[in-house]
């Protein structure tokens, strides 16, 4: 689950991470409010979206408008916050279509002697969370992991025990931070490294982290998620949740207890399990067409369940064709195939329905199919499925 | 000869009065399995169909010398679980539940890597040897005893391969569910590992998927120490970055974790791919047969 950025400072100062005063603007006026509580002569100005490049990024409605301004006025701040608010913002991450920015935060300016970079992920290979800081901050991570990986320092730590001083010595030599700097460094990434671990943080990472003329770190950007699977220990962050920045029919499917994911192409298709289910995606492109989503009904979908996994799938305008895939283990064929008939009655279909079903109850089920009179193409195979489904998906776009 | 379960295995359920524990402890003994008992605590005394019922998982093991255990308890309870079988000496420890708290798993998984015992698991489907012992969620009529060893980070695409198998007649030493979660107890070097230095299995067929570089890590062990036939199929070549695709690891990130990368790596290890999931079957026959 991920948070703005404004929310993740709001977690910091709890934490006494240091931060730059800041304030969440909606409005022009807010904007310029903001800027005068400040009461510095700069302030900066960042839209507040779920995604990185907004420094680089451009707004579709303002081209020359970036997603990250200095202001030197509170007049100015409105001028930014009207050119923001409301509108689209595309960066590197967004794709194409943006994502529309609803507030901004204006930022107090400061004094930035250097920018470092540091992160904080789960290391899969060691099964153990890492802290990685770099000497090349405002730099995309990615990139410097590429070119010179050498610039790039990392801890692993305990949960339990947390990061060791000694750690933060190794790191603040690498980074070349000495005195205050290296006294307000272990602070910094000690308290960081906690707040990781106590709410269940999937994701931190602060770039750049600025160390200022007096050697004291600051996160000047904060780029938060966390593990949804422990969100039921977090009442409290769990409300940072902004729907608003959500794919509308995989919140929806969220809802419906089903994984959706929902993707460019014009075939749809529905599976139980996650592997099959990209597998599917996999094996329709493989026979040239091009999957419109990844979803998931999971191992006890029911009726209602799988009639909601079509409607949010139909509603796709882009789908031309649709794959059922089941192997049916715990859940039956012959409860998908029911499941299927019902939602064929209630949802109604516009366009091909290919069915592949295996496994459980298979016959039974196949015989529920052909004896309901829907109009499904039955499939065997996964390699016969795939190529029915193309061929129906081209022929009704013809 | 097969790996992890056989039929003198001796099975408890953890969570056996829940809805899918109770499901899956009837399934799992009308497939054969020796299931000798179960844990809810607060229970204790009573019985499931026959089947006894303790407080603590040392009780059970203390009444009915169980040795491996098959965890349902939800997601906040797993990780006490998990520690409670290793506390009793439970020597394989398979945890079916979704949804764990991947920092939860971070002492968990030091511990068990630190002791005797193996978990499988969590967020998987469980381990089978067909004929003689199933822990866990998958239909066992689709299994068929024989030489191929199967491992894999997905479920249905389990039953998918174990099904290809059983059509062609290959049929399957054991069946080995890892999970698809970050952190899982098991992984794919262990289980094969373990199907190298088993005389029954003739090859070796595994199915991975992005996210992670658990596969890659299985490649560069494979080109090293295994010299039975391998393939390997992976799940999500169509997936698109930065999205989580079902199973928590399931997701390429920082342009890492990517099919791409992971076919690469496997195919310079000389294991046969299969480029489509209809082709698993036929890919681990071809390898076997290239011998």
């Amino acid at each position: 689950m991920k948070i703005h950025e404004f929310q993740a400072k709001q977690l910091f100062r709890q934490a006494e991470i240091a931060v730059l005063p800041s304030h969440v603007a909606r409005t022009p006026a807010d904007a310029s409010a903001a800027f005068e509580k400040l009461g510095g002569s700069l302030a900066v100005v960042k839209a507040q979206i779920h995604a990185g490049g907004r420094g680089k990024g451009t707004f579709l409605e303002n081209p020359t408008q970036r997603g990250v301004q200095l202001v030197r006025s509170a007049a100015e701040a409105a001028q930014v916050a009207e050119k923001m608010l409301g509108n689209t913002l595309v960066t590197i991450q967004t794709g194409p279509e943006g994502k529309k920015v609803n507030q901004i935060l204006v930022e107090a300016g400061c004094d930035i002697a250097r920018e470092l970079y540091l992160g904080i992920v789960l290391d899969r290979a060691a099964s153990l969370p890492v802290l990685m800081v770099s000497t090349e901050g405002g730099m995309e991570i990615e990139k410097v992991a590429e070119e010179t990986p050498e610039r790039i320092f990392k801890e692993h730590f305990e949960p339990d025990l947390g990061l060791q001083a000694f750690q933060v010595r190794k790191l603040c030599k690498k980074l070349g931070l000495t005195g205050d700097a290296a006294k307000s460094a272990h602070r910094f990434m000690t308290a960081m490294c906690e707040l990781f671990v106590a709410t269940d943080c999937a994701i931190v990472e602060i770039n750049p982290l600025v160390v200022t003329g007096s050697g004291q770190l600051i996160a000047l950007d904060a780029k938060v998620s966390f593990d949804e699977n422990a969100m039921f220990r977090h009442a409290d962050i769990n409300e940072f949740r902004d729907l608003d920045e959500e794919e509308p029919s995989e919140v929806r499917a969220g809802n419906a207890g089903l994984s959706y994911v929902k993707l460019d192409g014009n075939i749809a298709c529905l599976v139980n399990g996650a592997g099959l289910a990209m597998s599917t995606m996999d094996i329709i492109k493989l026979h040239g067409g091009q999957p419109a989503n990844f979803l998931d009904v999971g191992g006890g979908a029911n009726a209602e369940q799988v009639s909601e996994a079509f409607r949010i799938i139909l509603d796709d305008k882009n789908v031309q064709a649709v794959l059922v895939n089941i192997f049916g283990g715990i859940m039956k064929c012959t409860t998908i195939a029911k499941a299927l008939i019902e939602a064929y009655q209630n949802v109604g279909f516009n366009v091909p329905l290919v069915v592949r079903l295996e496994g459980t109850e298979v016959e039974e089920g196949k015989k529920l199919l052909r004896e309901s009179g829907v109009a499904i193409v039955t499939a065997d195979g996964l390699t016969d499925a795939a190529k029915k489904v193309v061929a129906a998906a081209a022929h009704s776009k013809a | 000869m097969s790996i992890y379960v056989n039929k003198n295995t001796r099975v408890i359920c953890q969570g056996i009065t829940g809805k899918s524990g109770s499901f899956h402890t009837k399934g799992c003994k009308e497939y054969g399995t020796q299931m000798v008992g179960g844990v809810t605590p607060g229970k204790g005394g009573t019985d499931f169909e026959g089947t006894p019922i303790f407080d603590t998982v040392e009780e059970a093991v203390k009444q009915t010398g169980a040795n491996a255990t098959m965890i349902f308890v939800p997601p906040p309870f797993t990780a006490d679980a998990i520690l409670e079988a290793l506390d009793a000496g439970i020597e394989t420890i398979v945890a079916i539940t979704e949804g764990v708290p991947v920092l939860d798993m971070v002492p968990v998984y030091r511990k068990i890597r630190a002791s005797k015992s193996v978990l499988i698991g969590p967020n998987c489907p469980g381990v089978i040897t067909p004929g003689e012992c199933k822990i866990g969620i998958m239909p066992g009529y689709i299994h068929q005893r024989g030489k191929v060893g199967i491992v894999s980070r997905s479920g249905t695409l389990t039953y998918e391969a174990v099904w290809q198998t059983s059509q062609l007649g290959l049929g399957q030493t054991t069946c080995v569910g890892l999970g698809g979660d970050p952190i899982v107890g098991t992984s794919f070097i262990d289980v094969i590992s373990r199907f190298q230095n088993d005389p029954e299995t003739e090859g070796i067929l595994m199915m991975g998927e992005i996210g992670g570089s658990a596969e890659e890590e299985a490649a560069a062990f494979v080109k090293q120490h295994v010299t039975k036939p391998v393939a390997a199929f992976i799940a999500g070549r169509t997936a698109p970055p930065g999205k989580r695709m079902g199973h928590a690891g399931a997701i390429i990130s920082g342009g890492k974790g990517t099919a791409e990368d992971k076919i690469a790596a496997l195919r310079d290890a000389g294991i046969e791919i299969a480029e489509s999931p209809a082709d698993m079957g036929t890919a681990i026959q071809r390898a076997m047969k290239a011998r």
